[in-house]
């Protein structure tokens, strides 16, 4: 049993026993998670599992009805507002949306983190902003604003502003969605090459299989709030399940049916009044 | 009848709990005031989007209000043939009442409604969800400045106007009605009591409604339901929850500041 | 970033306005001069009615500005009205048989003491009390008089 005061465990993120409910769904049902040191750790699963939501829950966002979450060594139920703020000061955290601040240039954006907490001076903020957004591969778009970036680009500057304060660790929700074919092939070398020059810890919550394939040391797979397969993306290929494989191969029928639960059809095309 | 009890009951709730709310919030806001004001430079941006950019708006509405008191105040008062009052009459009407709500209301309808639509599409576009997870406190960063900037701004919008106002029926009354301009200065001085109806009533309604429309502003645009239906629903809600209030405060502070004759 | 001082130097022309906007009004357009202390002395009168005259109502000689009133309180032993008044420090030489008595300006009637000087060698000075006081005229006992000396006639 890691005690809590370990850090330097191989977990980075230990979660166990997680229950929580949202009104009558039951979205996690005793679920159990480890997030391995220095890997790529995907979460997967259809849309709709909570997988945001745990993410949230990681974050010290959303509290859990039940469970242990212990976030590098720190129990995150028991931390005040102020200590999970310090925590959060090690974790970078890329919203689906990019969540930009509008009215700030993307200097201005990757900027805010360190101005905020940080008392360095101007020279150095500069040169920490622009080796950022040249690790992402922006640095000549420091002066446009994020209604002038497209989608990809919204989403590499939130990256640079993620990683400003030089986290240990990284979520990424749904990273890979709305993206074109570049921009995906662009963050996925992102994600490998941040996280092993950098020496973070990434975690990653998408239902792109290919792409997740590609980028990840081990994923979980989750369905029903619980965990249904655990590995490798080669394992992952490899699993007999039935529901795993209509996952991984994107059947359109299986274990998950094509059709939303009906009454018989004939009985409804010709029963004349509404069922 | 039954189910018509229960629609009341499940209003008056409804309103009960955002009511409780709103109070929570404001202590909230109260308690980060002293470190907010220390970052004086976001104070002072709010001040001038709030404040400043409402200027216009102020003194032309000053203008035509102080105006239309001149018409009326004689009007009404020719047929006492006590025309030499015109100029309390105008100035009373402005500082007790004119003055502070239609200010407060002008202000809730063009800065309310920004405020509450801006904090508002930052929560819907996850910037404030952004700034948390950045250990940023969107509260102290972004609502206390805008909170603040309104408390200050809408009493001096508010004594801004009485004076656009004051000349606006100078202009009338004095220029073109023909009231002696003597009479219309020291009447209006000797009537004009500083404290009861300058201080108390111009300034202190005008604190007080600037709180009560940022506050509601800033806290229906932070609680608002993050999607471009829920925005707009705030911002309705934002001007017609001020307006009310600004209305209800303006009697409460009317009747618990009235000295009698 | 570049607008900043422009918004600074809106915001605080802006404030600077509304502080001005303050003071004229404050100065210009209200009786804030009967809240500065002109220096004097304090006299007291005592009246049978004051009708509506108020704290801070003018006392004035031939029309002239000469005090205010303080306080008005009523005295329990004789319940007449008893009216402190501050009479400005540039007016020592008031006789102390003057008379003091409630008038009624304009239509819409302020009420405010005028003193009627009298031919006393002495003078008003600190704590001195006016003999001579004329109460204010209410209107019902008025009505009252005119109609009482209309049909005291038929009384007889």
């Amino acid at each position: 049993m890691v005690s809590e005061t370990d850090s330097g465990s191989e977990n980075v993120i230990e979660i166990s026993g997680l229950k929580y409910r949202r009104g009558e769904k039951l979205i996690f049902d005793r679920l159990n998670i480890n997030i391995l040191r220095g890997k790529v750790t995907a979460i997967m699963g259809p849309s709709g599992t909570g997988k945001t939501t745990l993410l949230r829950i990681m974050t010290g966002q959303v509290l859990p009805d039940r469970g242990r979450i212990i976030v590098d060594g720190r129990n995150i139920m028991r931390l005040t507002a102020e200590q999970l703020f310090e925590l959060r000061k090690e974790m970078g955290f890329l919203f689906q949306s990019g969540a930009l601040f509008t009215d700030n240039s993307v200097y201005e954006n990757v900027a805010f983190p360190l101005r905020e907490h940080t008392k360095l001076p101007e020279s150095l903020i500069r040169q920490v902003v622009l080796i950022k957004l040249q690790a992402v591969g922006l640095r000549g778009a420091w002066n446009l604003m994020p209604t002038e970036l497209s989608g990809g680009m919204s989403r590499r500057v939130a990256l640079a502003r993620a990683i400003a304060l030089d986290p240990k660790i990284i979520f990424y929700d749904e990273p890979f969605t709305g993206l074109d074919p570049i921009s995906m092939g662009v963050i996925v070398r992102l994600i490998r090459q941040l996280n092993d020059s950098l020496g973070l810890t990434s975690i990653i919550v998408s239902h792109d299989v290919e792409e997740v394939s590609s980028v990840s040391d081990h994923s979980y797979l989750i369905s029903e709030g619980k965990v249904v397969a655990y590995g490798t993306p080669q394992e992952l290929e490899e699993n007999k399940s039935a529901w795993v494989r209509q996952f991984m191969k994107g059947l359109s029928d299986g274990p998950v049916p094509f059709h939303y639960p009906a009454p018989d059809l004939a009985k409804q095309l010709f029963a004349g009044e509404q069922e | 009848m039954i189910s018509l009890l229960r629609e009341m009951y499940y209003i008056i709730l409804g309103f009960l709990e955002g009511f409780g709310a709103c109070w929570l919030f404001l202590f909230r806001l109260l308690r980060y005031t002293p470190s907010a004001l220390l970052r004086w430079r976001l104070v002072f941006q709010q001040i001038y989007s709030v404040g400043a950019m409402s200027l216009v708006l102020i003194i032309v509405a000053g203008l035509f209000v102080g105006m239309v008191l001149g018409l009326e105040s004689y009007n009404l008062l020719a047929r006492f043939a006590a025309t030499s009052a015109v100029g309390s009459g105008i100035a009373l009407s402005l500082y007790r009442e004119l003055g502070p709500v239609i200010t407060a209301l002008l202000f809730a309808g063009r800065a309310g409604t920004a405020l509450t639509s801006e904090i508002g599409l930052m929560r819907a576009t996850e910037q404030l969800a952004g700034m948390e997870m950045m250990a940023v406190d969107p509260v102290r960063r972004i609502v206390v400045p805008r909170f603040i900037a309104g408390a200050i701004s809408v009493p001096l919008l508010t004594v801004i106007f009485c004076t656009i106002g004051i000349l606006g029926g100078y202009l009338l009354s004095v220029m073109h009605l023909g009231v002696d301009e003597g009479a219309f200065w020291s009447q209006m001085r000797v009537n004009v009591d500083l404290v009861e109806d300058v201080i108390e009533s111009t300034v202190i309604k005008g604190i007080v409604f600037g709180g009560a429309i940022s506050l509601l502003a800033v806290y229906e645009g932070f609680y608002a339901q993050p999607t471009a239906e829920g925005v707009s629903n705030a911002t309705t809600r934002t001007v017609v929850n001020s307006a009310l209030a600004v209305l209800v405060l303006d009697y409460i502070l009317t009747s618990a500041f009235f000295h009698g004759a | 970033m570049r607008q900043t001082r422009t918004i600074e130097i809106s915001t605080g022309a802006f404030i600077i306005l509304g502080f001005m906007a303050l003071v004229f009004l404050a100065t210009k357009t209200t009786n804030i001069q009967t809240y500065g202390d002109h220096g004097g002395y304090t006299v007291s009168a005592s009246f049978n009615n004051i009708g509506g005259l108020k704290p801070r109502a003018s006392v004035t000689i031939a029309g002239v500005a000469v005090g205010r009133v303080l306080a008005i309180k009523l005295d329990p032993k004789n319940f007449n009205a008893v009216v402190t008044l501050q009479i400005y420090g540039s007016y020592q030489q008031i006789p102390d048989d003057s008379t003091a008595s409630i008038l009624t300006s304009g239509i819409l009637g302020e009420q405010y003491i005028g003193l009627d000087p009298g031919g006393s060698d002495t003078f008003l000075k600190n704590g001195s009390t006016i003999q001579y006081t004329q109460s204010a005229l209410v209107l019902e006992k008025l009505i009252g008089q005119f109609f009482s000396k209309a049909t005291a006639p038929g009384a007889k």
